[in-house]
């Protein structure tokens, strides 16, 4: 029995990676935007406009092997695609959602396998940049923070909504926090809109909006604080750059406080793929300012309406239920 | 008799002149770069339409601890005629959820919701256009929608903001908006709809910091003919104006799961 179980995920193992052959990988750099020029909006600002798709094979953090090195060479890069392609799943690939061990329904039935997807890469090692190509280690304070905030909840963790995480509340998902990273590789479309004086960034998921002034404006009042931030934008050259402060306590971008401070970066360096650049720092988290670069690809709409809280009650009050049922059921136990 | 069909002939020609002439754009818009009319900025209504689109004289809230703060204000009716025309059933679910209103009203569990309601809710939102789209993002619940200005297109799939494909009429930005599910309602007052909802919306620049808006509303399984609601939108003029965080679900969460919470051991 064991043994056939192990024989059917070895051969789902093999399937999903199989499907790998299917990726579609928009490699760019050095020679082949030299041609290229972003067009503009009637407004003769950069046109960033159209739909991205930020699912990636990079993982975040450099395997600790690679160490300084940044990029693959065009040889490197090859064969890395192609061990892939043969089924072995590298510690240098991030299969995101395709991972083996992530698959929990057949993700090609609704197209949200990203095997399936266009994927813009740079032969980065990373998504972090930079010789570390880690987030920096968190300083001891943090730890602290983050291990009595940890500890607090210990043990209550279905006591309340109110100690549920935020994602499954759907007041904030993995997907729309910013800075954007990868996530899995289904609803992980992003919007770009551009009017007089404004940007639009819309999620897919959850209907994330953030309308990003471009007239250098100030960041709001300091006691006004947001989970996604008070964004300013403005543009330098053929790029966007949004300032990000405001954050709330809550927001905690891999364990960063409310002091958060993002610096995203928009451009288009070919017809295909938009680069997202961003830089966080955060005193009271880390020592130094880390930063990654994503190379989205241009992807077909439309974003469809993801309506998270209006269709979490069952599935947010079974959760709550069950614990109180089960603690029911154990004081009855306990008689 | 025949004199006076001609009189109200007359008089009805009178009037339709009348109608035209209050219709017709006085007012040019400055345009966009791109020569269209511009709407773009941040809106709200000034009125009372959410607690009732009809006229409704002023009324206790429905907490009574709150006193004078959150009680109902009296507002004029936002509907031509004062009518709404729902087909009797729908006229006796109306009330129904007039009556449980706290407990029915989608608004009150933070859910998306729906247009025209998204409006004349009491928060901003904010027109952003550009070439080929036009965004309407809400502050109320961050609701958002994208108006196709292209060429028509079909909704993938029902949802709660509907699917809205826009045209320029003129100074007037004309959304046709279809799809929406029925699970969202006009107002405070139980007025609702189903999923055959067809709003067409009017915005027309009236002034640099107004706009008026019209919303025809039909649906031939609630009301027994198409309706029309209008206001005048207000641009909210002070400095760095700007949409902020409105993410009500916390503020639901309460209401909706509070009845959960792990019961103080004894």
């Amino acid at each position: 029995m064991t043994t056939r179980r192990s024989l059917a995920s070895a051969s789902a193992l093999a399937a999903t990676i199989a499907g790998l052959l299917l990726v579609q990988v928009v490699v760019w750099g050095q020679a082949s935007e030299k041609s290229w020029t972003v067009p503009r909006t009637p407004d003769g600002k950069p046109d960033l406009q159209g739909v991205y798709a930020n699912a990636t094979l990079t993982p975040l953090e450099r395997p600790k092997s690679l160490g300084a090195k940044e990029f693959y060479t065009d040889q490197e890069f090859a064969e890395l695609m192609k061990r892939i392609q043969q089924g072995i799943v590298p510690e240098e690939a991030d299969l995101g959602n395709a991972a083996p061990q992530d698959v929990r329904y057949d993700l090609s039935l609704y197209g949200f396998d990203v095997t399936k997807a266009t994927l813009a890469s740079n032969k980065r090692t990373s998504l972090i940049v930079g010789p570390d190509g880690r987030v920096p280690p968190m300083l001891p304070e943090a730890r602290k923070r983050n291990a009595e905030r940890a500890a607090k909840n210990k043990g209550h963790e279905f006591d309340s909504y109110e100690n549920r995480p935020l994602q499954e509340r759907c007041i904030l998902m993995a997907q729309e926090r910013i800075p954007m990273l990868p996530g899995a590789a289904d609803n992980n479309l992003l919007q770009i809109v551009e009017g007089p004086g404004y940007v639009v960034l819309l999620h897919e998921i959850d209907h994330s909006t953030r309308v990003i002034p471009t007239d250098e404006r100030p960041h709001i009042s300091q006691s006004i604080r947001e989970y996604q931030g008070d964004s300013v934008g403005h543009w330098e050259g053929n790029t966007l750059v949004v300032d990000t402060t405001n954050f709330t306590d809550l927001t905690a971008f891999r364990g960063s406080g409310e002091k958060l401070h993002l610096v995203e970066r928009f451009s288009r360096p070919n017809e295909k793929t938009l680069l997202y650049q961003f830089t966080v720092e955060d005193p009271a988290t880390w020592d130094k300012p880390w930063s990654a670069e994503i190379p989205m690809a241009k992807a077909k709409g439309p974003v469809y309406e993801w309506a998270c809280h209006e269709g979490n009650l069952d599935e947010f009050v079974t959760i709550l239920r069950g614990a109180r049922v089960e603690e029911e059921e154990s004081k009855k136990a306990a008689k | 008799m025949y004199r006076l069909r001609k009189i109200a002939l007359v008089g009805s020609l009178f009037l339709a002149a009348v109608s035209v002439w209050s219709q017709a754009p006085a007012y040019r818009a400055p345009r966009t770069a791109d020569g269209k009319p511009n709407l773009n900025g941040i809106w709200q209504a000034n009125n009372s339409a959410d607690w009732n689109l009809q006229g409704h004289s002023a009324a206790q809230g429905p907490v009574y601890a709150l006193g004078a703060v959150f009680s109902i204000p009296p507002g004029l009716s936002v509907v031509e005629g004062d009518e709404i025309p729902y087909l009797p059933a729908a006229a006796a679910k109306q009330k129904e959820n007039r009556a449980n209103w706290v407990k029915l009203d989608p608004e009150v569990k933070c859910y998306l919701p729906g247009v025209p309601r998204a409006t004349y809710l009491p928060y901003p939102f904010q027109i952003v256009q550009s070439r080929e789209n036009i965004m309407m993002v809400y502050e109320y619940a961050g609701a958002v929608r994208t108006i196709n200005m292209g060429a028509p297109t079909k909704a993938p799939a029902d949802s709660w903001m509907g699917w809205s494909n826009g045209h320029w009429e003129g100074e007037t930005l004309v959304v046709d908006v279809t799809s929406q599910n029925e699970d969202t309602w006009f107002d405070r007052a139980g007025n609702f709809h189903s999923e055959a909802l067809h709003v067409v919306e009017r915005y027309t620049p009236r002034s640099a910091d107004i706009l008026n808006y019209e919303a025809t509303i039909e649906d031939p399984k609630v009301f027994s003919r198409p309706w029309k609601i209008s206001m005048p939108l207000y641009r909210r003029v002070e400095k760095d104006a700007r949409l902020l965080e409105y993410k009500c679900v916390e503020f639901a969460e309460e209401l909706l799961y509070g009845t959960l919470r792990k019961k103080a051991s004894k």
